[in-house]
């Protein structure tokens, strides 16, 4: 007995100080509804000494919400009231009111050859296994592993049917690079061994994982040769079938280049290849998916694909064996016997789908998307070559259109980027990105070192919009004048003095 | 034939309401360049399709258009969870956006740090 009036004057207190809390909120909303009308009358209710209230009703989310519908009622704000803010807190709709708007910050991307965004339909295909099925495709006793399989040998089917190829002959990898590593390595060991085929043909404007592992194998005690090519990017065929020897084992040249997007005549050269019963593999990273490839009409013996490339999951890609006639490897990685035993290890179910996907989409909206690639690319082209002094990188009608490689002569290419930070641009590859020196790729086209360095690669996909390039020519022009400004060069061209006549004084 | 007529008018609405779902739908996306491929690639879509008469054909799309609209359901609201700060090229060619249509207010980036 003696305890209830104490308890009872703390419940008085409670609710007393709950009540003021649920009142702050109305208080606050005229407030800040003076701004654009008197206060409405009436909204101070009457209230008795101690009110009733119910349990929840200071909590902040209802706080909120009576914000929300006060505001509204007094027309304040809330015009952009569509999908794009409903889901950020309600809050925001009255903090616009105090808030400055921060001004957008974020780059656009348009160094596509580098990587591509993951495509939301590829997520959600690859979603569920990152949940619910996790069992090891390899696992033949239970239904986890069966589900697993099942959904890896699909997404198998859809990378054949984007090449034209069978599904047994799809080897999953981690990406193009070992794909190159383990085709190019592989069918020198397997046939070098004889010691009757040491010899291997590239080109000189491969990526650089071929290169090296070219170089490699000249370590090993390989011959290669690196073709030179013509000043457009393509490789000439000539050169390559008089580079063609009778120990020749493999021959590999990529389809579309990384930095210029020259597209090699793949069908020529397959043919070429299979006269002279010679292997032939191509780095096709920055062709599937982009232009149509068929392995049988181009002859291709051994392709590399990167799923990163083609809107899919990074760290997976695959490599094309072809078994009629069949190609012998040396596998790198030996161990378990997965995948015909050229590539052991476990696959990862997640990544397979989501590749799988990406190509499933890729074959589907093929034509959807190079129409809309060819028209971003002219319209960006046609801005960027309106200027003075620039030109086009690569042969102009043999190339891929999301790729544009572009001189901006009498401007440094590394400061153009730099002053081009709202824009993520490359001057070359990404391997490449960290040093300075000029692209390799475009000085095995011939250009001369002051061209190579003032180069710059805008690579377009499916998610560019028109606003976009529309910025990047505004951003480009812009900078490149005052950048040329600032050269002494550029003065010098624009007096008409020609720079190859000037004796620059050695100090 | 009023039945026939019925029918078709009837699709005709469902495939308009798809339509306006999808739209809807897509402009959830939190960014810029996939909202901006939904609106596109939707109104293209339809627009391709649009003088489709075989029945049959017209359910096969529509199935289709339902299972993207439900992608898109499940995808707007992976976006939303993971949001980064806006693309420069969002506020228009000038690049500042004064909050004038709607834009979303973020105070930083989320989901990342």
């Amino acid at each position: 007995m003696a305890n209830i009036a104490p308890s009872v004057l703390r419940q008085a207190s409670r609710l007393a100080s709950k009540s003021v809390l649920s009142a702050a909120p109305r208080r606050g909303v005229p407030a800040l509804a003076r701004v654009a009308r008197p206060t409405a009358p009436g909204a101070s209710s009457t209230r008795a000494y101690v009110t009733e209230s119910r349990r929840d009703n200071a909590q902040v989310e209802t706080a909120i919400r009576l914000d929300k519908k006060e505001l509204q009622k007094s027309g304040l704000a809330l015009s952009g009231q569509d999908g794009q803010n409903a889901h950020v807190s309600p809050m925001a709709d009255v903090l616009r009111q105090a808030a400055v708007m921060d001004e957008g910050q974020r780059p656009i991307y348009l160094d596509m050859q580098a990587t591509t965004p993951l495509d939301p339909r590829v997520l959600d295909a690859m979603m569920p296994f990152y949940t619910g099925f996790y069992g090891n495709p390899h696992s033949r006793t239970h239904a986890y592993g069966w589900e697993s399989e099942k959904a890896v040998e699909e997404a198998r089917a859809h990378i054949a049917t984007l090449i034209g190829a069978d599904p047994k002959e799809i080897i999953f990898t981690s990406g193009a690079t070992e794909s190159n590593n383990m085709s190019i390595k592989g069918v020198a060991r397997f046939f070098g061994r004889s010691g009757k085929k040491k010899h291997i043909i590239t080109s000189q404007t491969e990526h650089k994982c071929v290169l090296d592992s070219c170089r490699h194998l000249q370590d090993e005690g390989f011959e290669v040769t690196y073709l030179p090519v013509n000043n457009n990017g393509l490789v000439d065929l000539e050169k390559l079938k008089a580079a063609i020897r009778p120990e020749t084992a493999i021959v590999s040249i990529m389809a579309v280049n990384n930095e210029i997007g020259v597209i090699q005549p793949m069908e020529e050269i397959g043919k070429l290849c299979r006269e002279n019963k010679v292997f032939f593999h191509t780095d096709a990273a920055q062709a599937v998916g982009k232009i149509p490839i068929d392995v049988n009409a181009m002859n291709i013996d051994l392709m590399s694909i990167s799923s990163h490339k083609i809107y899919g999951p990074k760290g997976i890609g695959a490599c094309y064996v072809r078994r009629r006639p069949r190609v012998r490897l040396d596998p790198i990685i030996s161990g378990g016997g997965q995948e015909r035993g050229l590539r052991s290890g476990t696959l990862a179910p997640s990544l397979v789908v989501g590749f799988g996907e990406a190509c499933r989409i890729a074959k589907e909206e093929l034509s959807y998307d190079s129409k809309r690639i060819k028209f971003l690319s002219d319209r960006l082209l046609n801005g960027l070559l309106s200027m003075e002094h620039t030109s086009q990188n690569g042969d102009p009608d043999h190339f891929y259109p999301g790729c544009v490689n572009v001189s901006f002569a009498y401007v440094e290419g590394e400061s153009l980027l730099m002053a081009l930070k709202d824009i993520a641009l490359s001057s070359g590859s990404a391997c490449t990105s960290a040093s300075l020196e000029p692209s390799y790729v475009l000085r095995a086209l011939g250009n001369s070192d002051e061209s190579a360095h003032s180069s710059i690669r805008f690579g377009i996909g499916r998610f560019t919009t028109e606003q976009e390039i529309d910025y990047v020519l505004k951003a480009v022009r812009e900078r490149v004048e005052f950048l040329r400004e600032l050269s002494p060069l550029w003065e010098l061209v624009q007096e008409g003095v020609d720079l190859n006549t000037i004796e620059w004084s050695q100090h | 034939m009023s039945v026939i007529a019925a029918a078709r008018g009837d699709s005709a609405q469902k495939v308009l309401s798809l339509y306006r779902q999808l739209l809807r739908q897509g402009n959830q996306f939190a960014a810029y360049n996939f909202r901006e491929y939904t609106k596109r690639r939707t109104r293209d879509a339809f627009r391709e399709n649009r003088a489709v008469e075989d029945p049959r054909r017209v359910q096969e799309l529509m199935q289709h258009g339902l299972k993207e609209l439900q992608m898109l359901k499940r995808q707007t609201v992976i976006s939303q969870f993971y949001q980064q700060d806006r693309l420069v090229v969002e506020g228009g060619l000038s690049g500042k956006d004064k909050g004038g249509k709607g834009g979303v207010v973020r105070q930083k980036d989320t989901g990342w740090d």
